[in-house]
């Protein structure tokens, strides 16, 4: 196996109890991490001065319904998540000055589907975050305005969830004639 | 801040609540800007996105891997040929396979013209909402000249369904070559007239200078990438960062503005269509030459003398041949289709000759159309960027190891464009809204998916 990249052996360094998995598939640098240390592993990923990832490119979750996250055949497990997880919240950051790409992956349990806002770091982040609750219905917490983006107030569950029917109809809002 | 109720009863002599949008003839598709006003400067705005949601990566999920082409057409509709081949590209990453060297040099063609059309529409109707009607109807004449070029190679002109994952749906047809030159030629002299009549223009440049300004770092927080970035001075551009298909053999410059005003991302993207040419032309000289035009002998061959040289055993030299399928099937005969396809039998639809002349391409054909059996990625995730005509276009792709998607999600260029407009126009007065929104170029396919 390929040795890791500068990326995730200081990621690995740095945070050794809660970098959870990594691997490499395809040329896509990626670590699981532990939801609680989201936010200090992305301020680590932008501050360091070896790393300097400054752009947040995309946000976004997967739903894997009663299936264990399948990310690569590659996968290099470190910890285990705790029970019950159902999504991962994706990231995927560049580095402008290093010209690479990261991908940070937190998984999220059913029972309490809630993950730290990095609005603080990103201003982007708010209405990528913005579109994850209102598809998949992942709350962040300490997000400023945390209302559905693409879909409308009224709209009732969130269309991304595996469990979500296809063909399922929604009330009618608005002024009823 | 103050709370709702203070502010509406402020409202009655001192703020204005104004809603533009849906359906404002200046709102290219549809969004709504919510405004505070105090008098004709705006205190506070809120972007409303939405409107356009057509659900596409819930649709991705349910279709298999090639099905999914039609939809990322309608993503954005003005470069939907970039969309295509991002897609593919994410795909065939996760497949690890690597297209072959003609079908790269299409697939950079292509996006380049594409890029052009984007940019003209982008300075056309920005400048039409400016006054400057001519304008717009001088490059929607130009951009008519590269539609030629997509409708001849494509068979469509916007809604064109031409990548596939492991290749592109036909070669270039005969003569593109001339008239790509025809066209490019078109194109500079319209563009010539565009600079003379906007670049230094008075009215123009008051409109546009010192106007929508943000900063290097604000940018760069709300995740925005391509001219929008680069016209404040950031040199980022995929192509040039972490080349794909074959940007890195071809020679052209990333223009940079410096200010981060609408001005600037004029002048960028009016360079950055000189550029597209520029890679255009080059790329057209350097593409590996395409199939045989004739038969050993010169002349083409009729399907009973093929069949005769077949029974001698001279079919090495027929394989090269062209045929004449009929017109709708142009460039997708074997040879072409050896060209510009991967030779993965689990991943490329054979050629038509074999699907309708032989059992085993009649079954690959079969097989690949058939759910739940068509093409199958191991289980894995990838996610590939491409430069589209707004910024970083990223498709980010999870395989379950079936021929559906398990997820699909489009990373749109326009999303975080939107979501600093407020920050640009807070402070602005009104009729400024409409130059700095016009040169986000929003473009409502992908902006909702």
């Amino acid at each position: 196996m390929a040795p890791d990249s500068l990326t995730l052996r200081k990621l690995k360094e740095r945070f050794p109890g809660s970098v959870l998995a990594v691997h490499s598939y395809r040329g896509d640098d990626t670590a699981v991490v532990k939801g609680e240390d989201l936010v200090s592993v992305a301020r680590f990923l932008k501050e360091d001065p070896e790393l300097q990832y400054n752009f947040l490119m995309d946000l976004t979750a997967v739903d894997y319904l009663g299936q264990e996250p399948f990310d690569s055949p590659q996968r290099v497990v470190l910890g285990s998540a705790q029970e019950g997880i159902r999504f991962e919240v994706v990231y995927h950051f560049y580095s402008l000055p290093l010209n690479q790409r990261v991908r940070i992956k937190v998984p999220v349990p059913e029972s309490d589907p809630t993950v730290d806002s990095v609005t603080g770091l990103w201003a982007g982040a708010n209405w990528f975050e913005r579109e994850v609750w209102d598809m998949f219905g992942i709350r962040f917490k300490g997000h400023p305005d945390l209302r559905r983006i693409l879909l409308y107030d009224g709209f009732e569950g969130h269309p991304l969830q595996k469990d979500y029917p296809l063909r399922k109809r929604q009330p009618r809002i608005g002024p009823q004639v | 801040m103050m709370d709702t109720q203070a502010e509406v009863g402020r409202t009655h002599d001192e703020t204005m609540t104004l809603r533009m949008g849906p359906a404002h003839p200046a709102m290219h598709g549809i969004i709504q800007i919510d405004l505070r006003l105090e008098g004709e400067v705006v205190v506070r705005a809120d972007v409303e996105i939405g409107y356009l949601h057509r659900a596409f990566e819930k649709h991705c999920e349910n279709v298999s891997y090639n099905k999914c082409f039609p939809w990322t057409d309608r993503l954005n509709y003005v470069s939907p040929l970039i969309n295509n081949f991002g897609y593919a590209m994410a795909v065939e990453k996760l497949l690890g396979i690597e297209v072959t060297e003609r079908c790269k040099y299409i697939r950079t063609i292509m996006s380049e013209i594409s890029r052009i059309t984007d940019h003209m529409t982008n300075i056309g109707t920005s400048a039409m909402e400016l006054g400057a009607m001519s304008v717009f109807l001088y490059l929607m004449k130009a951009r008519e000249y590269l539609w030629e070029l997509i409708e001849a190679v494509t068979g469509a002109r916007v809604t064109i369904c031409y990548g596939r994952v492991g290749g592109v749906k036909a070669d270039f047809p005969d003569g593109l070559k001339e008239q790509t030159r025809g066209a490019l030629r078109e194109c500079r002299s319209v563009l010539r007239e565009i600079h003379s009549l906007l670049t230094k223009n008075r009215i123009f440049m008051d409109r546009m200078v010192n106007v929508g300004v943000i900063s290097q770092e604000d940018a760069i927080s709300y995740g925005i990438t391509g001219p929008f970035l680069r016209s404040t001075g950031v040199p980022y551009d995929v192509r040039k960062a972490q080349p794909y298909m074959v940007y890195d053999r071809l020679d052209w410059d990333v223009p940079l503005g410096s200010n981060g005003e609408n001005y600037d991302r004029y002048l960028v993207r009016m360079e950055e269509m000189e550029q597209s040419m520029r890679i255009i032309e080059q790329a057209l000289e350097q593409m590996p030459p395409g199939p045989y035009q004739v038969d050993i002998e010169g002349k083409p061959l009729e399907p009973p003398e093929m069949v005769d040289l077949g029974k001698l055993g001279k079919t090495r030299e027929l394989l090269g041949v062209k045929l004449d399928l009929s017109p709708n099937l142009r460039g997708m005969d074997r040879p072409h289709h050896q060209l510009v396809n991967v030779p993965d039998k689990k991943v490329v639809l054979p050629p038509k000759e074999l699907t309708y002349g032989n059992i085993e391409g009649l079954m690959q054909h079969f097989k690949l159309v058939m759910d739940e059996h068509g093409i199958r990625p191991p289980r894995g995730e990838a996610y590939q960027a491409v430069e589209g005509g707004n910024g970083e276009l990223g498709f980010y792709v999870v395989s379950d190891g079936t021929d559906i998607p398990y997820r699909v999600r489009c990373r749109p260029p326009c999303f975080p464009i939107m979501a600093a407009l407020p920050r640009m126009l807070e402070g602005g007065m009104v009729a400024d809204i409409v130059p700095t929104f016009g040169s986000v170029n929003m473009i409502g396919g992908e902006l909702d998916r």
